[in-house]
Order: structure tokens, then C-alpha cells, then sequence
């Protein structure tokens, strides 16, 4: 059995937790519990059939789509509690998450375990997600709305994978219902999964580095999160071991508290010289001794 | 500095999240979060 270290297992047992009632993908309904209405700071969708907890993301489209119509109700809903839950997490640890519990960012780690030649991703691509975050989840569920005055998930509907991959194929597979609602969306979100699938094969985490709003969303805390990663130039041998660990491909020492950081801590890992460490107000790991 | 921005925004995020739950924003979500949305997993 291959070592697995304490962030694999840390990813394991939160996909688990997350989705810890099995039994429900063969059936093709979905968890009914109270603990559905927890946000989740990890992209983990809640039509998934044995998922637990609710999607930050899912769950701030469905509050900025129905905004309209609540205000014209007299019903104050703006999606607080969502928003809180986000970003309560990432004033506390920033992005680590993404790193640590994420369910998709486990899945595309594993995916690109499948030997093959790699590719850096551009840089300008990280861009994407921040437009995506604004436009997708913002702005065009709250603008554009139907007869009714209800918006769309428009990350949802035309472009997460994740949710494709962990609720719609397993419902489409155990529920002749939504079975005989497939249309060209539907083969539209299974080809873009396909592409992302490919992509997982020759680059690291093209999901989280270029389209999850999520990580866009908890990146934007990782400069001034009370989790961060220290850098002591001094000692630094500029091996450049820290960079080639680094499955974002950031220059580390220069970019320790880059918004595109996911804290898996893999430099500190991996730093010979003990020179990268994280400070945090309840755990604090100045030199690192290499193991 | 850093580390007091870092707090207020935990004090900040903390305040929505106890304002959402005072608009029974929990319930918004629950019910949300227990119904199959088809048209949010790209069917119908």
C-alpha cells in the first residue's frame, strides 16, 4: 500500500465526510438532512445524491437568482449566509481549502497521476475564474431573470464540471426521470467534462487555476488571511525545489501569499534549507527540518 | 497590520454570517440544497 501523507488523507476523509451517505447514488435521490443547509468552503455539489453539505457557490447563484423576487416580496435574502461562510474560512486560512479538503481538487490530483507529458497552464488563463466569479455567479443570475423574476445558476447550468461529474451522471444513471430530460445541455456539460478530464491528465488542477469561483473567491483573502506562509530569503539556497513541488507553478519565494496559493504546503515539504515556513495565530512552523 | 486586518474581517464575515442566519437564510439554503435542480445540473 503506497504512504500517503497527512494532506492526502486530510482530502480522503473530507470527500468521505462530504458525501458520506452512499447509499442514495444507487437510488437516484438525494440526501434529505438538516446538515444540507451547512455551507461547505470546497466545491462539493449538493444534487450530488449522497452529499451532505451545500456548495457555497450553488448556494450564492440560487441566492443572487432569486434576489428580485424576494425584494419584490418584502423577503430580506441576500445571500449573507453564504457569503459569511466563505468568507469567514478564507479571513481565517485563505485558500487552504482548495488544498487540503477540496473533493474536485483531490479528484484532479489523482487524474493526473495518469502518466503522460505535463503542461504549465498560461498564466493569463488564471484571470478567467475572476471574470467567471463575477459574471457567472453575480451578476447575470441576478440580471437576467425570467417572466417570474427568477434568475438562472448560470456556473452551474453551462459550466461546472464538478457538478456534472458528481450529480448529473450519477442521477442521470439511477433516475429514469431525469433519464428522459437529457437534452443538449446535458451532452454540452458531459463534453466540457471531457475536455476538463483530458486537461486534468497534462496539467495540475486546470479546474482550480483557471474556472472555480470558489478558489477565486478564497484566493482573494490569501494576502491578508491570519494563515501565512513565510519566507526566509537569507537561508534560501535558491534550489527552486519549492517551485518545482508547487502545483500552482508559482515562483514561491516570491509568491508565498499569491492569490493563486492553495496552502497545501507541499514547499514547506520540500525546502532542504528549512526556510519556508506558516504562521498562523493558532499553529506557528518557522524552520521546517527536511525529512 | 496584517494580522488586524485579518481579525476584523473574521469579526466582519462572522457578522454576515449571524445576519444571514437572523433572515432565515439557513432555511434558503437547506431548502435549495435538499431539491434536485435539474436545470442547475444541465438537464431539461
Amino acid at each position: 500500500m503506497p504512504h500517503l501523507g497527512r494532506r492526502r488523507w486530510a482530502q480522503i476523509v473530507s470527500a468521505v465526510a462530504l458525501n458520506l451517505y452512499v447509499p442514495a447514488l444507487f437510488t437516484g435521490s438525494i440526501v434529505q438532512a438538516r446538515s444540507k443547509g451547512v455551507c461547505v468552503p470546497v466545491l462539493n455539489c449538493y444534487s450530488c445524491p449522497s452529499a451532505v453539505a451545500a456548495c457555497p457557490i450553488g448556494s450564492l447563484q440560487h441566492a443572487f437568482a432569486s434576489i428580485r423576487f424576494r425584494i419584490s416580496a418584502g423577503e430580506l435574502q441576500l445571500g449573507l449566509y453564504a457569503l459569511g461562510a466563505v468568507g469567514l474560512v478564507a479571513a481565517f486560512v485563505g485558500r487552504f481549502p482548495c488544498g487540503w479538503f477540496c473533493p474536485f481538487g483531490l479528484f484532479q490530483e489523482l487524474v493526473n497521476k495518469i502518466p503522460s507529458r505535463k503542461f504549465r497552464i498560461p498564466r493569463g488563463l488564471n484571470y478567467l475564474k475572476y471574470v467567471l466569479l463575477a459574471l457567472t455567479v453575480f451578476v447575470l443570475p441576478a440580471l437576467v431573470l425570467d417572466a417570474a423574476g427568477y434568475g438562472d445558476t448560470w456556473f452551474c447550468k453551462w459550466i461546472c464540471p464538478a457538478g456534472t461529474l458528481e450529480a448529473g451522471l450519477p442521477l442521470v444513471a439511477a433516475n429514469s426521470g431525469v433519464r428522459s430530460q437529457i437534452g443538449l445541455l446535458f451532452v454540452w456539460k458531459v463534453v466540457l467534462l471531457l475536455l476538463f478530464l483530458a486537461w486534468m491528465v497534462v496539467s495540475m488542477r486546470p479546474f482550480c487555476r483557471t474556472i472555480c469561483p470558489l478558489g477565486a473567491l478564497l484566493g482573494l483573502f490569501n494576502r491578508v488571511s491570519l494563515l501565512r506562509l513565510t519566507v526566509d530569503s537569507v537561508r534560501c539556497t535558491s534550489c527552486e525545489k519549492c517551485d518545482s513541488v508547487c502545483p500552482m507553478e508559482l515562483d514561491v519565494r516570491r509568491e508565498s501569499n499569491s492569490v493563486e496559493c492553495i496552502r497545501c504546503l507541499k514547499c514547506v515539504k520540500s525546502c532542504e534549507a528549512g526556510c519556508i515556513g506558516y504562521e498562523h495565530p493558532l499553529v506557528r512552523r518557522d524552520a521546517p527540518q527536511h525529512r | 497590520m496584517r494580522r488586524i486586518t485579518g481579525y476584523a474581517l473574521v469579526g466582519f464575515f462572522a457578522a454576515l454570517i449571524g445576519a444571514g442566519l437572523a433572515l432565515d437564510e439557513f432555511r434558503t439554503v437547506l431548502a435549495n440544497a435538499i431539491t434536485i435542480c435539474l436545470s442547475c445540473i444541465g438537464i431539461g
